[in-house]
């Protein structure tokens, strides 16, 4: 009798403990949101949408500059990684499916999906700032797409793989070869899938800053040249936010609040489409 | 265009040359693409090793074994970096875990049905939050709550403990090992939980209720049955959340206090890798700090490769033979 009643209590106590384990982590989590949303509405204005981000000391200003920047990076970054991923997804799903080689790239794709963003950053310095002499925003662009690339290639290979065979060997059977299988059957078949991938690619890179220190950099001015060093909000919110300006602190907070808000959307809509697709697609 | 008629079979025949042609085409940039990921991951080893060679040449093992940070003298040592680095991230792991698992728990068996998708679609979301903020979060926020409240009760509490008292003296700065390990573990519970909830949902309802037929309570189906089950999902799940911690920058380099040393302290500030790399990249004015700190972020992919291959390979073995003892 006794034993029954430890075993009931410890099975209280464990189940106790859980649900304060997610209280406290809904409550850290809350307290994070709490704040972004408090300080980023406050820091709001209409000169946020409309000017470029102040000089020190200045008064005022807003982040149009640094908005633009990260805007034409992540597409770019998107339009670079979008393409190669895609094809690399599509090796390693239909081409490449149980080769060796393949193991390999998984592998190292794998490696690239959880490597910190900060070598990325230190290897495109290498590779492309240093050859071209200064800091610019398409070094900033290819970083952002060699961070989309493994997240594109690994949602690729998923979807492809939940395409029906038989879809795929009745186009074989008709005399279609592989590559107008794939692009005519498999491609719209995993069309929402994909696309989801996409956008999770988006929702991560619009918020690496670690990469754009030492590629893109910053720049205090509106810039449209790809060659030149541009404004984009995480370096702006990281460099803001450790200043002693508390219009700066403030633009910080508001520039938090823009890329968080766009990223939540982005994944809204991602999961939206997964939920279409059905369920365990696109985890990840 | 030939003017002369074209027979059927011919024209069949230029057709699947046509075909071939492009199917050819397809398929060799899609190899192109795949083989553009191990150039990519070469390039990005290759590139920063050229680069880090200058320090890695000049200082030799003493990179690794010396906390000496010197840009006037030049003189360069990685070991507070990797300290720091090793002490945030398994301080994060400490609390992440318990709170992780606690929550991965919740939302399987305890949660009734509709709380359970509000609150894992939560964490998921929150998993997408980009590190940053919780890096300004930890600065504007918890580091004066810490430096106010929670560090003088450690040092005045906690102190004069036998042992580990050593951990929690010293001044309250309010940033330091403690803040970053605090700041990441808020950032790797909502990836950790969601990838052990995964892990656990894969479990075949039959062995959870062969469990509770033999009259077991909630807890002891899911410690002997569900946790067994799944322990290479979690352990795989562990690794690569400490492959987050371990290589994250902008969380830390807010809160870490950005200072070269090792204190045996948790309240006083330090540096990692990845915010000194952060920090002084820029700022770097001589071409051997440059390559020092390239020299860092290799040691940082080091570390990170190590541990990622290792949930990976690791995965793969306990995957096979968790098999057939199911």
């Amino acid at each position: 009798m006794t034993h029954r009643l430890i075993r009931k209590l410890v099975n209280l106590l464990a189940l106790g403990l859980s649900a304060l384990a997610t209280a406290i982590g809904l409550i850290f989590l809350g307290a994070i949101l709490w704040t972004l949303v408090k300080d980023g509405i406050a820091g709001m204005s209409a000169a946020v949408f409309t000017q470029s981000t102040p000089p020190p000391g200045g008064v005022g200003g807003g982040l149009l500059n640094a908005i633009y920047g990260s805007a034409m990076m992540t597409v770019l970054g998107i339009a670079i990684g979008a393409p190669i991923g895609v094809l690399a997804g599509t090796y390693l799903a239909e081409y490449g499916r149980k080769s060796a080689l393949s193991s390999v790239i998984r592998f190292i794709n794998d490696v690239l999906l959880s490597a910190p963003s900060i070598i990325i950053g230190l290897f495109v310095y290498e590779l492309v700032v240093v050859p071209m002499g200064n800091f610019s925003a398409i070094s900033g662009a290819i970083a952002l797409a060699i961070i989309a690339m493994p997240v594109i290639v690994r949602t690729t290979e998923d979807m492809l793989n939940l395409v029906p065979q038989g879809m795929k060997d009745a186009s074989t059977a008709m005399g279609a070869y592989p590559w107008r299988t794939i692009t005519s059957i498999a491609y719209p078949a995993a069309r929402s899938g994909m696309v989801t991938g996409l956008l999770l690619a988006v929702a991560r890179i619009s918020g690496e800053t670690a990469p754009l220190l030492f590629t893109a950099l910053n720049n205090q001015f509106w810039s449209t040249n790809l060659k030149t060093p541009i404004a984009n909000l995480p370096v702006v919110i990281f460099q803001f936010a450790l200043s002693p300006y508390t219009n700066w602190q403030r633009l910080a907070w508001a520039g938090a609040l823009l890329i968080t808000f766009a990223i939540l959307v982005l994944s809204i809509i991602a999961r939206v489409a997964v939920a279409r697709l059905g369920p365990g697609a696109g985890r990840r | 265009m030939r003017a002369e008629a074209v027979s059927p079979a011919d024209a069949f025949a230029r057709q699947l040359a046509g075909q071939r042609l492009r199917e050819r085409l397809f398929r060799g940039s899609t190899l192109a693409a795949a083989m553009l990921l191990l150039l990519i991951l070469g390039g990005v080893v290759i590139s920063l090793l050229h680069a880090a060679w200058p320090a890695f040449s000049r200082f030799r093992l003493a990179f690794v074994t010396q906390d000496v940070w010197n840009p006037v003298t030049d003189h360069y040592g990685a070991l507070s970096a990797i300290y720091g680095t090793i002490v945030t991230s398994v301080l994060a792991m400490i609390f992440a875990l318990p709170v992780s698992f606690g929550i991965a728990v919740f939302l399987t068996e305890l949660a009734p049905g509709w709380l359970k998708r509000p609150v894992g679609v939560a964490i998921e979301l929150l998993a997408a939050i980009p590190s940053i903020i919780f890096g300004i979060w930890g600065l504007f926020v918890l580091a004066p709550v810490l430096q106010e409240a929670v560090e003088p009760w450690m040092d005045s509490h906690m102190g004069k403990l036998p042992l580990v008292g050593s951990l929690f003296q010293g001044a309250p700065y309010g940033i330091g090992f403690l803040t970053a390990g605090i700041v990441l573990a808020i950032m790797i519970v909502p990836f950790i939980s969601a990838v052990m909830r995964d892990v656990f949902e894969t479990v075949p309802d039959v062995l959870k209720e062969s469990g509770y037929g033999l009259g077991a309570t909630t807890w002891e189906v899911l410690w002997r049955v569900v946790v067994p089950y799944s322990r290479s999902g979690m352990i795989g799940g562990i690794m690569l959340g400490l492959g987050r911690a371990l290589g994250e920058t902008m969380a830390v380099t807010f809160v870490i206090g950005n200072a070269h040393q090792i204190s045996a302290s948790l309240l006083a500030p330090g540096t990692t890798i990845s915010a000194a790399i952060a920090n002084e990249f820029t700022e770097a004015t001589t071409p051997l700090y440059t390559s020092s700190l390239i020299a860092l972020g290799v040691l940082l992919f080091v570390i990170t490769f190590v541990v990622i291959a290792a949930a990976r390979l690791m995965l793969l073995r306990l995957g096979r033979r968790a098999l057939p003892s199911v």
